[in-house]
């Protein structure tokens, strides 16, 4: 049973500790919560040095105090802090970094509302329990064998067949019914290999529709998509072996994990704002009547400068692109602010959030907009950013890699 | 009379008020109607999700989800309230309720009640004590005065 720490504060009171539990025992761990008693409360919020007003709080550093202090029994932690609350999210952030420089913990931070619910906690606590209980797993840096993975997104499915460490077959199309677009896929995928399903050693599913399609053709490994993007990722780049940061902006949400020796040990992921998505670039290029392909080139050749759009809501962001276009603006002016506009968002609303290591490994369809990769660099102060090939399908390639470790042959 | 007291789960204030023969309106008994009902599962302090919405009357929804809870529950209890007592600075040991902004907002809501209220702050020293302890039974007996 994979323990999970809880350092919170307004749980309690907002409805939400027992979703929390929830998310937890759904996959196997439990949480429990760290011993602080009273005379250690002030001894632990003096040593850490933020007297916190709200002596909820104040608990918080008590607890993480102890886990570092090594008197609780942890094998990851979950922080938590009502949204909204300024206090709140200055100590759930400090927190994080001060166990991670002090322990080899995974750590997630969330803020919560009332109106959380235990799915949408289920795929950091899914992570946070993989991370902890497959370790040897995530650890994993050859795939062997035949086998398939497949990545099943809110946008788009991908599929990737693997041969003794090599790809040999991909399927990449939109998601539809999960099922089917899963089938058509494989198919794609196995087109002109000679091999078919019943061929083939295991398969590894994830992303959204990973229950789904798992249960149906009963794979090996179903796997939430954050380690296996960040195993896919590490592998595809070369960079197994060290720190790396890997950065998968998405149709729906965005992802930020940092890896050492290929495993995550902290994440972060977005998912209330369109305007920091590949959505975004999606309408950005329909407005400017090129193939989504075309935009990355095009941004390119533009000047971000020229064209301010908004970079806080996917609305009032197309409505200044329309304006900058009736204006005379360029469309590569344009394209390029869509870019670095929505690089802008997914920096102040998680990049922060994170301690970047280099390089920073770029995945996902929006991967191969050149434009947004040039934009996240810059935006990083001209940080080194790596775009693997076959980088959109970092989640199928990270799920043929893990399962080729659970096949038998 | 009912008396409320702030911080709203301290033993020690509670245990004067009564003394003094009047009833004291703190946490511990709204808390206990929430464990022993039987409908709700939602440990360690068996808030509801409902309860944060209901604490909208006391907080506006950009308000941190964690003080409506609170409030929810401390809000009704200064409501029903005829006069209180208000102990600022005190440590955890004496009543601790976490969150920094629902305590400046109960005592902003106690305050503006326009109740008789005593206001202390906690004591640091022996003489202290004896004086908060005076002011306190003061105050009570005053109220009963007060009330006939």
């Amino acid at each position: 049973m994979v323990k999970i720490a809880q350092i919170s504060c307004g749980t309690d009171y907002s409805g939400v500790q027992k979703e929390i539990e929830k998310a937890a025992a759904t996959f196997g761990s439990e949480i429990i919560i760290p011993e602080a008693d009273l005379d250690y409360i002030d001894e632990a919020y003096e040593k850490f040095g933020f007297n916190a007003a709200s002596s909820g709080i104040r608990l918080m550093i008590a607890r993480a105090m102890s886990i570092v202090e090594g008197k609780t029994d942890a094998d990851a932690v979950f922080i938590a802090t009502c949204f909204r609350c300024a206090e709140g999210a200055l100590v759930r952030n400090e927190l994080r970094r001060f166990i991670q420089q002090n322990t080899h913990l995974p750590v997630v931070t969330y803020s919560f509302t009332e109106r959380t619910k235990a799915d949408e906690l289920f795929i950091r606590m899914e992570a946070l329990s993989t991370i902890v209980a497959r370790k040897s797993l995530l650890a994993r840096e050859k795939q062997e064998g035949l086998t398939i993975g497949i990545d099943s997104g809110s946008t788009t499915t991908k599929v990737v067949l693997m041969e003794n460490n090599k790809i040999i077959g991909t399927g990449w199309l939109p998601t539809g019914d999960v099922i089917e677009t899963a089938n058509t896929g494989m198919d794609q995928a196995f087109e002109g290999t000679g091999y078919k399903l019943e061929d083939v050693d295991g398969v590894g599913v994830t992303g959204y529709g990973r229950l789904t399609i798992g249960h149906h053709m009963n794979a090996a490994l179903i796997q939430e998509e954050l380690s296996v993007n960040a195993k896919g990722a590490v592998f595809l780049a070369g960079h197994q072996r060290g720190e790396a940061t890997v950065l998968d902006i998405g149709g729906m949400d965005n992802k930020v994990i940092t890896v050492n020796d290929g495993i995550p040990d902290n994440f972060t992921m977005g998912g209330i704002c369109a305007g920091a998505s590949g959505r975004f670039l999606e309408m950005t290029a329909r407005r400017l009547g090129v193939d989504i392909t075309e935009l990355g080139p095009l941004a390119l050749k533009g000047n971000h400068m020229k064209a301010q759009l908004n970079s806080y809501c996917i609305v009032f962001g197309i409505q200044d692109l329309v304006t900058s276009l009736a204006a005379g603006g360029r469309k590569e002016d344009v394209a390029s602010a869509a870019c670095f506009s929505v690089a802008e968002q997914v920096y102040e609303q998680q990049l922060q959030e994170i301690d970047v290591r280099e390089p920073l490994i770029q995945v996902g369809g929006t991967s191969l907009i050149g434009g947004l990769v040039d934009a996240v660099s810059t935006i990083l102060g001209g940080i080194d950013v790596i775009v693997p090939e076959y980088s959109q399908y970092i989640g199928a390639v990270g799920a043929a890699l893990l399962v080729s470790g659970l096949t038998k042959k | 009379m009912k008396i409320a007291v702030f911080p709203p789960n301290s033993l020690i204030l509670a245990d004067l008020v009564e003394r003094k023969g009047h009833e004291a309106l703190v946490l511990q008994k709204e808390i206990r109607k929430k464990v022993t009902d039987v409908e709700i599962d939602s440990p360690p302090l068996n808030i509801t999700e409902e309860e944060p919405i209901k604490g909208l009357k006391y907080a506006a929804i950009e308000v941190p989800s964690g003080v409506r809870g609170r409030m929810a529950i401390f809000g009704p209890l200064i409501d029903e309230a005829e006069a209180a007592i208000i102990m600022e600075d005190a440590p955890f040991g004496f009543g601790c309720i976490g969150c920094a902004r629902t305590n400046e907002l109960s005592m902003f809501c106690l305050r503006k009640r326009g109740i008789p209220t005593l206001e202390l702050k906690y004591p640091k020293s022996r003489e202290e004590t004896i004086e908060v302890v005076n002011k306190i039974n003061t105050f009570l007996d005053g109220l009963e005065e007060e009330n006939g």
